[in-house]
């Protein structure tokens, strides 16, 4: 079979690959590039678990094509943090209590980025409009929304 | 050691510090057991069934074998063929052969997605086109599906050696009835002859699956030499080692199971389906193998709870005092024995202090998959029922739901329907804080009502194993058996720390493999706090009389002359001599020169965990034309004996409700005429999103369990329990029509309006 | 084993070619919300994927004489930020926006939508009530369409094997002309439409009806164009009768099945609560212009 080759930018580092014209976003960064940090919880787009950033767009690693990605720059939970320096979304669920397994964390927490980036003041209905794709199972999302308002009173320079 | 009733004294537990596993949570380094990576490994993939009951004629495997990449093909010829035992190894009711079974078909598949044949190969890709290359063939017999059908004479039967347990005389032909069981106190027809009120209904609930986001998934070696490692995800590593050494036909020695980060499992990963298929993959192909479920797997091939059907019966005076009740449970074990129906008999009426009461229960089992323990298994199917037969009766007597249930709370002394006496409860606390709770107070405007309902789980104590070193710089290495689902490594950590008297910072907790730290049961049951929790707690106050032991020596003063007080030793007294105190880093560090390093371990089998009660009140908005149930507020109130953590506590009540919320509107199993699940996927097995729902309010009570070092009971099971119930109890409050089926589905909510006429 | 070829064409021209000289099944990959599922599960299998989001116009939005013209593979969540066609044309791009989660909506489009010709599509109700076109690209050339031609029965469209859709032209708005778009859901967020309407109405300045186009999705093999309910809107206001008239044509109009998603009754019903809700608010957006 033949492989597809594929420039992009991976967390602000040029990449390279070579894919299956099958293989998603997703297996590429977790087979391939040992990005296991974006998880698959379902493999159809529902439950966003995988959830990355291309060209600053939210969307399901899992539901785009690793031959899609030439050209493009794909941000994970793993490139989320300055370095060591945690992003406050990041340190705001840690704060809160907004986990339990951690399995959907990565993805809400690129969701949640997302979010800010886009509207640094939601409401608490807007937040959970846009999160409705990451599901949690465990908490009932009531520290996830915590945290996400904490952390935007944080980016927007407000003492939390 | 410690006075329970002093909360002001303790400083640690209680605060809510950040989990030390946090970091890596939040940076996506978790390793979960779909992550983990052993050298040179392969992956599997499985052949599953697509009849709901058939016999496996012929397994043609050699499509399969000769495709390049497949370096092995394991069907149930290549597992030893168990016979009967009985197990005691997870959550809820085992049998060795029907594990077997269950992890792969052997003569008959029994339904939709049962697993005939697992493959490796060296991608995941080519496992999957070998799964597919694999022709079997399948002598189709006739199917059932719903339990009522299942127990009816002449219905398909799954098992030709199930007859009926529990009834007399025993019967001489196979049936899908696998027993009866049957609780009973007083004179339940004395009972209904003295109430004022008696009302009866039929309640039916679908099954649900747990649906943890993290599919299940492991990585397993067999090596040649007979030694087996294994990284998974579950809910007890000490479990995994038990079934894969059963079921496999190894010694228990040979097995090393070591416990990845794990996403969710509420029960359902608290018995294997993949890791023996890894091990035997291995075995054959010389290489480790990985096996990761697809989500349509995890719905079609794991297990979710029963649904059932419920007879209610319960009567009461005019003031309120319940004279009788009585339940009949029928629930769906799926296609092995099994249900948690003792648990659904024995929580339903654990709320209250009745002299007459009854529960009977059947476990039938029917061609879907074998269910496996769901939080407070069995609790919330019968609760539905008789919470909302409760409320039904206070409406009846025109009575508020919540005085009706404090008359006759079960209380200190109350000897429950299944046995035991209560002591140290705390349901008349948990009753009166959710009737003071702010939002009880809030004005409900047109198709709006209100619900109440109370939930019971008994929790459990059991095995478990803790061990603690102190490091060379005072700091401490914590390891327990118990793998962490929810943030107990941080409660873990704050024991520790708060009965050595250091940071928590200062200890770091992990959980150690098999081979590690001694046999820990599995993490249910509401189990970890209290039963692990204990045993940190002996680890470490054999630690601190260690430190005191190290202080003496250095003082040249005797023992029980020394004190240890906020995490350094002191001189007891005047009497014991003039000494600046010596913290635990001062005595850490000059440990060689008093007897060598410091640690110490325990080992529990705890018991007198103190029962949780829960209590609901849920605000709902209905919207008669199309049936749906808007949820508006939520309030859930719980005893949780002494809440460690707090954040991680309000958690678990926030976790448990949301998934009852669930349970209550939406998530169902469908399957189709042919018996094959229709919904395998999160977009029609529908789980609560965030945009469904509002604040989740808590409302923490702490009646101590004496039995506990700080006094914690279980939190994680009891929050389930009460939701549907208040649900059911709310659309009522808001519509006049009781739902009597779970899932309160928008096309059911809106017939029952309909048939109502409202 | 299965492995299909992936091509990222630049231009019409070789999209085209691609797609009519394929050995076996090709299909075009636009956002792929759907595709990639639908491969993944194994219900398709096809020899050639056509990526058409790197030909010039496929994605974006241009204000022109004749209209709105969205490139086929413009994902949901660029349509949701272009301030004028929302402000144009509310309940389009509102319909376009409750397709999936914000993740699905990075990635999917008009074209995917309608392409996929699930008679539940949540973007097709709007499209055809607004009067929108389909430009058609194939070796014969360029088409255009009413988008209500282009599905012809769960799964299937009209378009030829060589055929894609480039771009939609939806006209401008004029006078009093508004429209809306409510589906049914069991929750919130993240479900499959199991009713779905989309009205577009004009109105003189007293508020009477003029014009009115009236769609219902999820209730037949393909969405439904209601001439009759539009007739029952037309030369009336907003009143208790004529809602009345139009729950009962919605609902008379409805030939649903049976699903895990709903039954005919609750569907039937369902339909005409939402024609009620939806024509309530198209008339209130547009006595408001």
């Amino acid at each position: 079979m033949s492989k597809t080759h594929v420039t992009c930018t991976v967390n602000g580092e040029e990449t390279e690959f070579l894919c299956d014209s099958n293989q998603t976003v997703l297996d590429v960064l977790r087979e391939d590039l040992g990005l296991t940090g974006s998880k698959e919880g379902c493999g159809s787009g529902d439950c966003g678990a995988c959830s990355v950033l291309v060209d600053g767009r939210l969307v399901c690693s899992c539901l785009m094509f690793g031959s899609e990605a030439e050209g493009t720059s794909i941000t994970t939970i793993e490139g989320i943090a300055d370095g060591e320096n945690l992003h406050p979304v990041q340190s705001q669920f840690l704060k809160h209590a907004a986990l339990q397994c951690g399995f959907c964390t990565p993805g809400l927490i690129v969701a949640t980025k997302a979010l800010l980036d886009a509207n640094p003041s939601p409401t608490d209905e807007e937040a959970r409009y846009w999160l409705a794709g990451n599901l949690c199972r465990c908490t009932g999302y009531d520290k996830i929304m915590n945290a996400v308002h904490a952390a935007a009173a944080e980016l927007r320079g407000e003492s939390a | 050691m410690n006075d329970i009733s002093l909360k002001d004294a303790l400083k640690v537990v209680g605060t809510r510090p950040v989990r030390p596993d946090g970091v890596d949570k939040v940076m996506g380094r978790a390793q979960f057991g779909g992550d983990a990576v052993m050298p040179g490994m392969i992956f599997g993939s499985t052949v599953r069934s697509p009849h709901a009951h058939a016999r496996i004629i012929k397994i043609d495997t050699s499509a399969a074998e000769a495709m390049k990449g497949v370096r092995a093909v394991v069907t149930a010829a290549d597992l030893p063929n168990i016979t009967s035992e009985e197990a005691f190894v997870g959550e809820g009711p085992m049998n060795f052969r029907d594990l077997s079974c269950n992890l792969m078909a052997r003569d008959k598949v029994l339904y939709d997605g049962h697993v005939v044949a697992a493959v490796a190969a060296t991608s995941t890709s080519i496992a999957r086109a070998a799964a597919e290359a694999i022709k079997v063939e399948y002598e189709v017999l006739p199917h059932v599906i719903n339990e009522m059908e299942a127990m009816q004479p002449g219905a398909p039967v799954l098992h030709d050696d199930i007859f009926t347990s529990g009834v007399d005389p025993k019967p001489t032909t196979p049936s899908n009835v696998v027993k009866r069981m049957e609780f009973a106190k007083g004179d339940l027809e004395a009972g209904f002859a003295a109430a004022d009120k008696i009302v009866e209904r039929t309640y039916t609930t679908a099954p649900v699956h747990q649906a943890y986001i993290e599919p299940h998934a492991c990585v397993a070696a067999f090596n040649p030499d007979g030694q087996c490692q294994v990284i998974c995800s579950s809910q007890g590593h000490f479990m995994v080692r038990a079934y894969c050494a059963k079921l496999l036909g190894i010694d228990i020695s040979e097995i090393r199971v070591t416990p990845a980060e794990i996403g969710g499992g509420f029960g359902g990963k608290t018995l294997v389906y993949l890791e023996p298929l890894a091990l035997a993959l291995s075995r054959k192909a010389g290489r480790p193998v990985r096996m990761v479920m697809t989500r349509e797997e995890v719905f079609r091939g794991s297990g979710p709870t029963s649904g059932g059907t419920i007879n209610v019966k319960v009567g009461a005076k005019m003031d309120g005092t319940i004279t009788a009740a009585h339940a009949e449970v029928i629930l769906q074990a799926g296609a092995y024995p099994g249900s948690p129906i003792g648990p659904a008999l024995m929580t339903c009426w654990a709320m209250y202090d009745i002299e007459n009461a009854s529960a009977v229960g059947f476990d039938v089992v029917s061609n879907r998959p074998k269910v496996a323990a769901y939080r407070a298994p069995g609790a919330p199917i019968s609760t539905y029922a008789t919470e909302s037969a409760v409320d039904e009766l206070s409406r009846a007597i025109g009575m508020d739901p919540i005085e009706l249930r404090l008359k006759n709370a079960a209380k200190d002394g109350t000897k429950a329907l299944y046995g035991p006496t209560f002591q140290n409860i705390g349901y008349v606390e948990t009753l009166e804080a959710a009737k003071n709770h702010p939002n009880l107070q809030a004005k409900l405007g047109p198709n709006q009502g209100r619900g109440v309902a109370a939930g019971f789980w008994f929790n459990i104590g059991g095995e478990s194993s803790a061990s603690l070193a102190v490091n060379e710089d005072g700091t401490i290495a914590l390891v327990s058996g118990s793998p962490d689902i929810g943030g107990s490594r941080a409660s873990m950590a704050m024991m520790a720390a708060e009965v050595l008297g250091v940071n928590v910072e200062r200890v770091r907790p992990i959980i150690g493999d098999t081979a590690s730290v001694g046999f820990t049961f599995v993490t249910g049951g509401s189990r970890v706090t209290f039963a692990t929790g204990t045993a940190v707690c002996d680890a470490s106050d054999d630690i601190v009389k260690q430190l005191r032991g190290r202080a003496a020596k250095l003082w040249e003063i005797d023992v029980e002359a020394v004190e240890w007080r906020d995490g350094s030793a002191y001189p007891a007294g005047d009497n014991a001599g003039k000494f600046e105190p010596l913290s635990l880093a001062d005595i850490a560090v000059k440990s060689g020169r008093t007897g060598g390093p410091i640690a110490a371990k325990a080992t529990v089998n705890a018991q007198g965990a103190g029962p949780g009660w829960g209590v609901h009140v849920v605000d709902v908005e209905v919207d008669k034309e199309t049936g749906h149930v808007k949820i508006l507020r939520y309030t859930a109130a719980q005893d949780v004996g002494r809440a460690i953590h707090p954040s991680y506590v309000e958690g678990q009540v926030q976790g448990g409700a949301v998934q009852g919320i669930g349970w209550a509107l939406n998530e169902e199993y469908i399957y189709d005429k042919d018996g094959r699940l229709d919904n395998g996927g999160f977009l029609d097995y529908r789980v609560p999103v965030a945009s469904d729902l509002p604040k989740i309010d808590v409302a923490l009570v702490e009646v101590p369990n004496p039995r506990h070092p700080f006094g914690a009971k279980g939190v994680g099971e009891v929050p389930i329990v009460p939701p549907m119930a208040a649900i059911a109890n709310a659309i009522f409050d808001a519509t006049g029509v009781r739902m009597t089926s779970l899932p309160m589905s928008p096309p059911k909510v809106r017939a029952a309006l309909d048939a109502a006429g409202k | 084993m299965y492995s299909p070829t992936y091509a990222a064409p630049t231009t019409v021209d070789e999209a085209v070619g691609l797609l009519a000289n394929a050995s076996g099944a090709a299909r075009v990959l636009s956002g792929g919300t759907d595709l990639i599922i639908q491969m993944r599960s194994g219900r398709l299998r096809p020899e050639v994927i056509v990526d058409i989001k790197k030909i010039a116009g496929t994605i974006g939005i241009r204000e022109e004489a004749d209209g709105w013209h969205i490139g086929a593979a413009t994902p949901g969540a660029e349509i949701g930020e272009h301030a004028g066609l929302c402000a144009a044309w509310p309940g389009v791009t509102e319909a376009v926006q409750l397709i999936g989660s914000t993740q699905v909506q990075g990635r999917a489009s008009f074209a995917g939508n309608l392409c996929n010709a699930s008679p539940a599509g949540d973007s097709v109700p709007g499209l055809v009530a607004a009067g929108a076109l389909a430009v058609i690209v194939g070796k014969n050339g360029k088409r255009t369409v009413p988008v209500e031609d282009v599905p012809v029965s769960p799964g299937r469209t009209s378009l030829a094997a060589d055929e894609f859709v480039y771009e939609f032209i939806i006209p401008k708005a004029s006078g009093k002309t508004s429209d809306a778009y409510l589906r049914f859901i069991p929750r919130t967020e993240m479900d499959i439409a199991v009713v779905g309407c989309g009205i577009t109405v004009t109105l003189d300045a007293s508020g009477t009806c003029t014009a009115a186009k009236v769609c219902l999705g999820a209730v037949a093999p393909t969405i439904l164009v209601l001439d009759d309910a539009a007739k029952i809107l037309i030369g009336n206001k907003l009143d208790d009768a004529t809602l009345a008239k139009l729950d009962a044509a919605a609902q008379a109009a409805c030939k649903p099945i049976d699903d895990k998603r709903g039954t005919i009754e609750f569907r039937t019903k369902v339909a005409g609560v939402l024609a009620r809700r939806v024509a309530a608010i198209a008339f209130e957006r547009a006595a408001a212009r």
